[in-house]
């Protein structure tokens, strides 16, 4: 019995075992046949290699074919404008001048956030971490300002600014140390020697005369969009803000995406080939999309200083507080859909292909669910011509559907559609890629381009997955390592001009480009015919 | 000689012919698989972990998606998984320190399972292969790190053979 017992123990011994009896004994130097067991994978290890290096040529090969036909770079723009804001230097004292729903974003981006709002948003945060809006708030730079006037009709509003100025959380706030003085009429906040610089977020029948009145007094601009209600008021603007040294920076943030920058390289490098259609959209589905908005509890003839609203709209009205809060849906003080959102998609456009002012504009639309006594449309199409561009740019909205479209850029060897990044098919009738097709170095059912800032190449050489993740643009908020919000950037661009010269992204130029291409575009729904353009008389007729 | 029985990992025991074999391919396999996984992201500039983390669901979600959120850490752990991966890799594949190896390529892989966990209620709109109800292949190929630990082969064909005789002979 013991001797099984000791059979089985030396069973399990490696030494009695009659493979190892036959290499050489324990301690000595190791056998031949060790040394070849020990070596069995480094071939396999040479195969891995070699497959590998075959692999890497293969897809080198096919990227290096493909870069070089379409010749612009992979990564990052080459040059992203004012992207590296450069040392603070002096102070900047802002002024908020319509503190609702946007100008409080925008206060927010310049680093004053109301204390409710970073409340609100860091247990948002914390309930979902895919939530990223107070780490972008915190992760802003510090822009080196003060928010020492506030300007609105409404009380609760004006309020609020001014407890957003001396909410020190952030990384330009805890470094401010005033608080802001509310100023009952705007032109007061204009002729205090303490303000360097104004936003404007009025509504747009607004604009021109505050930017008018905000040049007289020597103070640098920063005005949303729509930047006027109407072509007179664009004139006038105009000519007051081009005779002016002031800084002027016009609310189309979406001039700092990265992929814009990158789609400009694109068009510039020719990769689309003739361009001839390019289409643009807005689809909401809900009523806070179509500016039903919140009325406030508190607000009443007491608390907002109608007259004051009402201000260079025409007639007089008595108190209405939809027209107060809603004031999106009334041409009294707005365009609709051609001033609040086409205006963004042309500005974009406008970006990436230098399109300017059509020659005509054509427009339709009609009040198809929202009828509650607006006046402006809630579906509403257009088409702007531009001949001597061979090119016709089309506008589609409705706000009763929320199905994505994006922006799509037709070309005869390309297709590229751009939002927070861009994605450019070839053509399969292409004549510029003909070859590489023929050959299967393009693959016309996918992807030839992708780009999302600061994550992926070649989409042709990844994987579905990456596709997917790029697509989705999961890291489209990082710059730099950090966190960053349009805003933010557009805002910064705008104090760095101010501090250190040069030219905004959307200058007066741009804003008069944005304002008569709107209003052409509003004109021809309003007037139920074609408009153009004279460039002569510069005239909408 | 020590006759008596030690049991677990570290204990070699007899292995038939076609059983080494068996074994010895599952480990190089696995080892080729691990290091491909980990040499095909260091050769891509734009890889990052940050995709897959953001993905999560489940009962660590939270851990996955807050690590994609931080750009400090995210780099921390894009680098452990490359290098991570291809180390595991070489060392399974050449047969040294595969205990280790192993060890923490089971870890690698269950950290990959429980971030996106395939279970009912669970639904991923992330493009895979394959239908998987709870098992998937991350989780098989983690039980068969578990095999691979339990019947270690690398001191018969792999370089563990050429250190396993010094620190042996030491114990003699």
């Amino acid at each position: 019995m013991s001797d099984e017992i000791k059979k089985e123990q030396e069973g399990q011994n490696p030494t009695s075992s009659p493979e190892h009896q036959e290499d050489s004994t324990p301690g000595a130097n190791p056998s031949r046949r060790d040394v070849l067991k020990a070596l069995a994978s480094v071939p396999v290890l040479g195969v891995f290699f070699v497959c590998w290096y075959q692999k890497k040529l293969d897809a080198e090969a096919k990227r290096a074919a493909i870069m070089s036909e379409l010749g612009i770079g992979e990564g990052a723009p080459a040059v992203i404008p004012n992207a590296v804001s450069r040392s603070p230097g002096n102070r900047i004292r802002l002024g908020i001048i319509g503190n609702g729903g946007e100008g409080e974003a925008l206060v927010r981006s310049a680093g004053f956030a109301h204390p409710e709002w970073v409340e609100n948003s860091r247990s948002a945060a914390e309930r979902n971490p895919r939530n990223r809006g107070y780490a972008t708030f915190m992760q802003q730079d510090d822009l080196n300002v003060d928010l020492v006037a506030v300007c609105d009709v409404f009380d609760v509003r004006a309020q609020r600014g001014l407890d957003a100025s001396t909410n020190k959380i952030g990384p330009t706030a805890e470094n401010s140390t005033v608080g802001a003085t509310r100023f009952l009429r705007y032109t007061d906040m204009l002729e205090s020697p303490d303000v360097d610089a104004v936003l404007i977020a009025t509504p747009d029948h607004w604009h021109s005369q505050m930017c008018i009145d905000a040049v007289a007094a020597g103070k640098h601009i920063y005005v949303e969009k729509a930047m006027t209600r109407t072509e007179e008021d664009t004139h006038r603007m105009y000519d007051a803000v081009k005779n002016s040294d002031i800084v002027f920076q016009l609310g189309h943030q979406q001039r700092q995406t990265e992929s814009h920058i990158k789609a400009r390289e694109v068009v510039d490098a020719g990769i689309l080939g003739p361009i001839t259609l390019v289409e643009t959209t807005t689809n909401r589905n809900d009523p806070w999309g179509a500016w039903v908005w919140d009325i406030h509890e508190e607000g009443n003839e007491n608390t907002i200083d109608w007259d004051q609203f009402h201000g260079p709209a025409p007639g007089t009205l008595p108190f209405d507080a939809d027209r107060f809060f809603r004031w999106r849906k009334y041409f009294d003080y707005g365009t609709g859909l051609s001033g609040d959102l086409f205006s963004h998609e042309y500005d974009a456009i406008n970006q990436i292909l230098d399109l300017g002012i059509p020659k005509t504009a054509v427009s339709s639309g009609g009040i198809y669910h929202f009828k509650d006594g607006r006046d402006v449309p809630d579906t509403w199409q257009a088409v702007l011509e531009y001949p001597e561009r061979d090119l016709t740019l089309v506008y589609s909205a409705t706000l009763w559907n929320g199905h994505w479209r994006g922006r799509v850029f037709m070309g005869h060897d390309a297709t590229m559609e751009v939002d927070n990044g861009l994605t450019i098919r070839a053509e399969g009738s292409s004549t510029r890629y003909e070859e590489k097709i023929d050959e299967g170095i393009i693959d016309t059912s996918r992807p030839m381009f992708t780009f999302q800032p600061g994550f992926i190449g070649l989409d042709a050489l990844t994987s579905a997955t990456a596709e997917y993740f790029a697509r989705r643009g999961l890291l489209y908020t990082y710059r730099g390592g950090k966190l960053v919000n349009a805003y933010h950037l557009h805002i910064a661009e705008w104090l760095d001009v101010i501090r250190n010269g040069g030219d905004t992204s959307c200058n007066i130029e741009r804003g008069f480009e944005e304002a008569i291409s709107c209003h052409m575009a509003t004109r021809s729904y309003q007037e139920k015919r074609q408009v153009e353009w004279d460039p002569v008389a510069r005239r909408i007729v | 000689m020590n006759g008596a029985a030690k049991k677990g990992p570290g204990r070699f025991p007899d292995y038939g012919t076609f059983q080494l074999t068996a074994l010895v391919s599952l480990r190089m396999l696995i080892g080729w698989h691990f290091l491909y996984e980990g040499v095909a992201k260091l050769s891509n500039p734009y890889w990052t972990s940050a995709g897959y983390l953001t993905e999560s669901q489940g009962w660590f979600s939270e851990w996955f998606i807050n690590l994609s959120n931080n750009p400090g850490a995210l780099a921390v752990a894009d680098n452990l998984n490359q290098w991570g991966l291809l180390l595991i890799g070489l060392a399974l594949l050449v047969g040294v320190f595969s205990r280790t190896a192993a060890v923490a390529g089971i870890v690698a892989l269950a950290l990959y399972y429980l971030a996106v966990p395939p279970f009912p209620g669970m639904e991923y709109a992330m493009p895979t292969e394959g239908s998987y109800l709870i098992v998937n292949k991350i989780l098989i190929e983690l039980a068969a790190l578990l095999v691979i630990l339990g019947y270690p082969t690398a001191h018969r064909i792999g370089l563990d053979r050429l250190l396993f005789r010094k620190r042996y002979a030491e114990t003699a």
